[in-house]
């Protein structure tokens, strides 16, 4: 069945930083005016509105969604908040794009938000509360756990050296360096990386990105609204999304393949048969240095294991073949939960229309591919975009 | 684009107000199984599922994590919306509108007994720079709201109180609900002054249960041979949150998607073309507000018809449930009960409280205090498109809006 | 367009600027209650685990034995069809070295959380809990183990009544 068509029109992004003077309403709002006001979009010509942030324990507001609504542009319109964890980024625009899809409405903004830095003593201490309240919570779990623990499998199993790991930090947080809401980029080494304080072995301090604040947002339109709006929108081909059983313990970790699923689910609507030829540019999920070749060998653009050598050989290096997290990622951005995925949103944007200043990659992108990862290691959430023609 | 979505089955677990011997998961299954022997499907057949659930509401954050287990839902794709459950079954449909989706099912559940401190958990949707250091009890928000509506719509304390009885009373012939009680505008209007004028009767109480609800594109649904319930208009909205720049009298939020969903369903006249109704009552008042929002009658009018009974049996055919006074607040999945309501009298299963040759139902869902946003749904027996014209959306009334000036 | 240049919105605050009452802010500290019903399933696990057992269930259609338990398989979508005592040992699966609490403070002394696949249930059937009484450098991927449990007068029907596994000696 043809699908009705949903480009990607305008886009806004703040700074992300450790703690934002700016309240969580205030994010969100300059996030949706810059998107707003990049594609000339009076605000009464919204139909609706979707806002993505992470768990309501972190800005410390329960209902977190209605108490952001009007700041994101939603007052007495149509307001929907979803969340799949970290997943929430990339599922936000989905979420946009099935409101648009459906013909019910031509035009949505996008919002994802996060105001991490609110939670004391650290925001990491939310996350306890993410476990299963019987059988993990009272072991007192830190979410660096999980991520040691995935970490540990895929390295063991896959026999992958730390050094080469630590190669997607020292890439990712060069790239933000031209990253203007960038938080850490950094001009580092192998073994500055390696060196950095050792948090939950094998993680290292740099290998981590950071808690965060910060916003960003995209407005979408249907095909005959985008049509007068920009000589250039850029549509969103292909979604997917997937999600994984919460006994987590009983999967293997070595994998995603509910990254696999989604992204399997997101080439089909697309029409992409041969992945590694066809996506110029990808954006994977980084929030820890290994996640990046973890959710790369999901994406079905490497083979299983394979994904340290192709960024050893710079293949996903910016001037590379197939320029992986040109934005610098999570590593490099910073990493405020529901915002960071959106960033990825925003950075295919900019890169498919080549707008993307010193961060722009050379092989004159057409197809993009973002995706994000959210839960216990649960969820994979995937768009691809591509350039108008 | 799939125009035609159909509701072709739903599974429940009877609201209680506790329900110690299950967990949330297993609550959840049993209201699954249910739901797909209904539908005559199998959750492998399924293409995309949606929760509607809140972290504080749950007591885990990410609550989405643990949703697919119990729906048979692993590795699919599947989310979680923070939304009426009304809400969660418009994702669902819009989702089959695309055309990319065949079958989807919604599930939203309450266990609500689970919450040891519900009143500290409502205080955290505050703002918590200029509402919550006030430290009062945030049901004192309905109080006003209350007294605003009255004052608007000419209503006086007798009236919210008839309409409080009036639904407790109905709730006792309710096999779905466990608040039911015979009672009179007397007593709720003797019971206990909690935040005036809200009294210990206004008070919603809650209950713990499971839905599950299959929804299916028209060919799907012709093709399993079960009795669809079409969807025939939809629509949600969000006021604003902010207590201080809000409309206290009136339901804009409601009146907003009412008027989405009427235009889809070409109902130019909701009293009289559509059969029952199943709405928000809390603390009695709501249920007048959203009478009045839903355009079912004019401003100022609602009361009247529980007082003097209604030509258009009006009394009879406005939550015949016994509403979420006589069912209980069950948070999310509220709306979904409200959806079940419907259901079951579209299908003739209602017995002592069947409408009868119910054929049109609207389910209407408010998501609680301290919100503002509201969902609507409305349902035939009968197949008819949806006139979807995508039109910009009416944002408020001119009258409204100088009141916000 | 987003030129590296361009100025956005968002300012950075440090530490300082909230000691030294820069900033104006509120503080609130929640209180978010919970009794969660356990239900049948983790009824009866943690009734095991007062007794000193462990237990999982299991599906005979997919014959996946699994912990921890549930009442219903979430692959077949169907009731599980027994419950079986499993042991109380079992294979590291995998395993971190974590220096730091939940709160991001410095630990004196790491903790080791490991998924332990736990004998008697299907391959790869593990939980998440901690490992001691052993040489961090030591522990590896496969190693046995098994659990510590406190003294039975001490246990409550929690996971924490098994205190930690510990390598099986050879």
């Amino acid at each position: 069945m043809k699908l009705r068509k949903v480009a990607v029109v305008g886009a806004g992004i703040t700074k992300f930083v450790r703690r934002a003077q700016e309240t969580a309403k205030e994010l969100s709002y300059h996030a949706s005016k810059m998107a707003l006001d990049s594609c000339n979009m009076p605000l009464e010509e919204i139909d609706c509105v979707v806002h993505g942030t992470a768990p309501d324990a972190f800005d410390g507001v329960h209902m977190k969604g209605e108490y952001l609504s009007e700041a994101s542009g939603g007052w007495r319109k149509p307001f929907m908040r979803s969340y799949v964890g970290g997943g929430t980024g990339v599922f936000a625009p989905i979420n946009g794009w099935y409101l648009i899809a459906s013909g019910m409405y031509d035009t949505c903004v996008v919002v994802c938000e996060e105001k991490m830095s609110s939670c004391q003593p650290h925001p990491q201490s939310a996350f306890l509360t993410i476990f299963d309240h019987t059988t993990e919570r009272p072991l007192g779990p830190n979410l660096l756990w999980i991520f040691a623990l995935e970490m540990n499998r895929y390295m063991q199993v896959h026999k992958i050296p730390l050094e080469q790991i630590a190669l997607v930090s020292v890439k990712n947080k060069h790239n933000a360096m031209d990253h203007p809401s960038a938080q850490l980029g950094a001009e580092l080494t192998v073994e500055d990386v390696l060196n950095s304080e050792i948090m939950a072995w094998p993680v290292t301090r740099l290998m981590v990105s950071p808690t965060s604040d910060g916003a960003a947002a995209v407005v979408l339109a249907s095909e005959e609204v985008a049509k007068k709006i920009t000589d250039n929108p850029v549509w969103i081909s292909g979604v997917g999304w997937n999600l994984d059983t919460a006994y987590w313990t009983n999967r293997d970790l070595y994998y995603p393949e509910y990254v696999e699923k989604a992204a399997r689910m997101a080439y089909k609507m697309a029409g992409i048969k041969n992945p590694r030829e066809e996506i110029n540019v990808v954006e994977p999920y980084d929030p820890f240095a290994y996640k990046e070749l973890h959710h790369l060998e999901g994406l079905l653009l490497a083979d299983k294991g394979q994904a340290p050598r192709i960024t050893a050989e710079g293949i996903t290096a910016r001037d590379g073949k197939m320029p992986s997290c040109p934005s610098g990622g999570l590593l490099g951005v910073g990493n405020p939960i529901a915002a960071a995925g959106m960033m990825k949103i925003c950075e295919l944007f900019w890169q498919l229309r080549g707008e993307a200043g010193k961060r722009q990659v050379k092989n004159s992108p057409r197809t993009g591919l973002a995706q994000a990862w959210g839960d216990l290691m649960q969820v994979g959430t995937v768009v691809i975009m591509q350039r108008g023609d | 684009m799939n125009q035609n979505v159909a509701i072709i089955g739903m599974g429940y677990t009877v609201p209680k107000p506790k329900t110690p011997e299950v967990s949330y998961k297993e609550m959840t299954y049993l209201a699954a199984q249910m739901a797909y022997k209904e539908a005559k499907i199998s959750p492998q057949e399924v293409e995309s599922f949606v929760s509607v659930a809140e972290d504080l509401h749950e007591g885990t954050s990410i609550f989405d994590e643990y949703t697919p287990d119990q729906l048979g839902a692993v590795q699919k794709p599947m989310h979680t919306v923070t939304g009426d459950g009304i809400q969660g079954i418009i994702a669902a449909a819009l989702q089959i509108m695309t055309g990319a989706f065949d079958l989807i099912v919604v599930e939203g559940h309450s266990k609500a007994s689970n919450i040891m401190t519900p009143t500290y958990v409502l205080n955290y949707a505050l703002d918590p720079v200029i509402n919550r250091p006030l430290n009062i009890n945030p049901h004192y928000i309905a109080g006003l709201e209350m007294r605003a509506y009255m004052q608007d719509a000419g209503a006086l304390e007798e009236d919210v109180a008839n309409v409080v009885a009036h639904n407790l009373s109905r709730a006792t012939l309710n096999k779905l609900a466990p608040h039911g009680a015979k009672t009179s505008a007397k007593k709720v209007l003797s019971s206990e002054p909690l935040f005036e004028p809200i009294r210990r009767l206004h008070m919603p109480q809650t209950s713990d249960a499971a839905y599950v609800v299959v929804l299916a594109s028209e060919k799907t649904a012709k093709k399993k041979k079960v009795k669809p319930v079409w969807i025939a208009g939809m629509g949600f909205c969000s006021d604003s949150p902010t207590l201080e720049t809000r409309d206290w009298a009136t339901s804009v939020a409601t009146q907003i998607a009412a008027e989405k969903a009427y235009q889809q369903a070409g109902i130019k006249n909701p009293a009289s073309e559509i059969d029952v109704f199943e709405i928000d009552d809390s603390f009695g008042y709501k249920q007048l507000q959203h009478l009045e929002a839903l355009k079912v009658c004019e401003k100022g009018k609602a009361k009247d018809i529980f007082v003097n009974g209604d030509k258009q049996k009006l009394n009879l055919r406005v939550n015949p449930s016994g509403g979420t006074l006589g069912v209980g607040w069950m948070h999310e999945a509220t709306g979904l009960h409200k959806v079940l309501e419907v259901v079951q009298q579209l299908q003739g299963k209602k017995g002592r409280t069947q409408i009868k040759k119910a054929k049109v139902g609207l389910a209407q869902g408010w998501r609680g205090l301290p919100t503002t946003t509201c969902a609507v749904i409305i349902l035939k027996n009968q197949m008819v498109t949806p006139t979807l014209t995508a039109s910009r959306t009416l944002v408020g009334t001119a009258s409204s809006r100088d009141t916000m000036a | 367009m987003l030129e590296t240049g361009i100025r956005l919105q968002g300012t950075g605050l440090e530490e300082e600027d909230f000691k030294t009452r820069r900033v104006f802010y509120t503080t609130d500290i929640p209180k978010l209650q919970y009794a969660w019903d356990c239900g049948v399933a983790m009824g009866h696990y943690l009734k095991g685990l007062k007794q000193g057992k462990l237990l999982g269930t299991y599906c005979k259609k997919c014959k996946r034995t699994v912990i921890p338990p549930r009442v219903f398989c979430e692959i077949c979508f169907r009731n599980m069809d027994k419950w079986i005592e499993l042991k109380d040992t079992g294979t590291v699966n995998t395993f971190s070295i974590c220096y730091v609490t939940w709160d991001m403070k410095k630990l004196t002394y790491p903790q080791i959380p490991a998924v332990i696949e736990i004998d008697g249930a299907s391959k790869g059937k593990g939980i998440l809990h901690l490992l001691a009484e052993v040489d961090p450098k030591q522990v590896k991927l496969g190693m046995k183990v098994k659990a510590v449990w406190k003294p039975r007068k001490e246990r409550t029907g929690a996971i924490t009544d098994i205190k930690y596994f510990k390598p099986i000696e050879k």
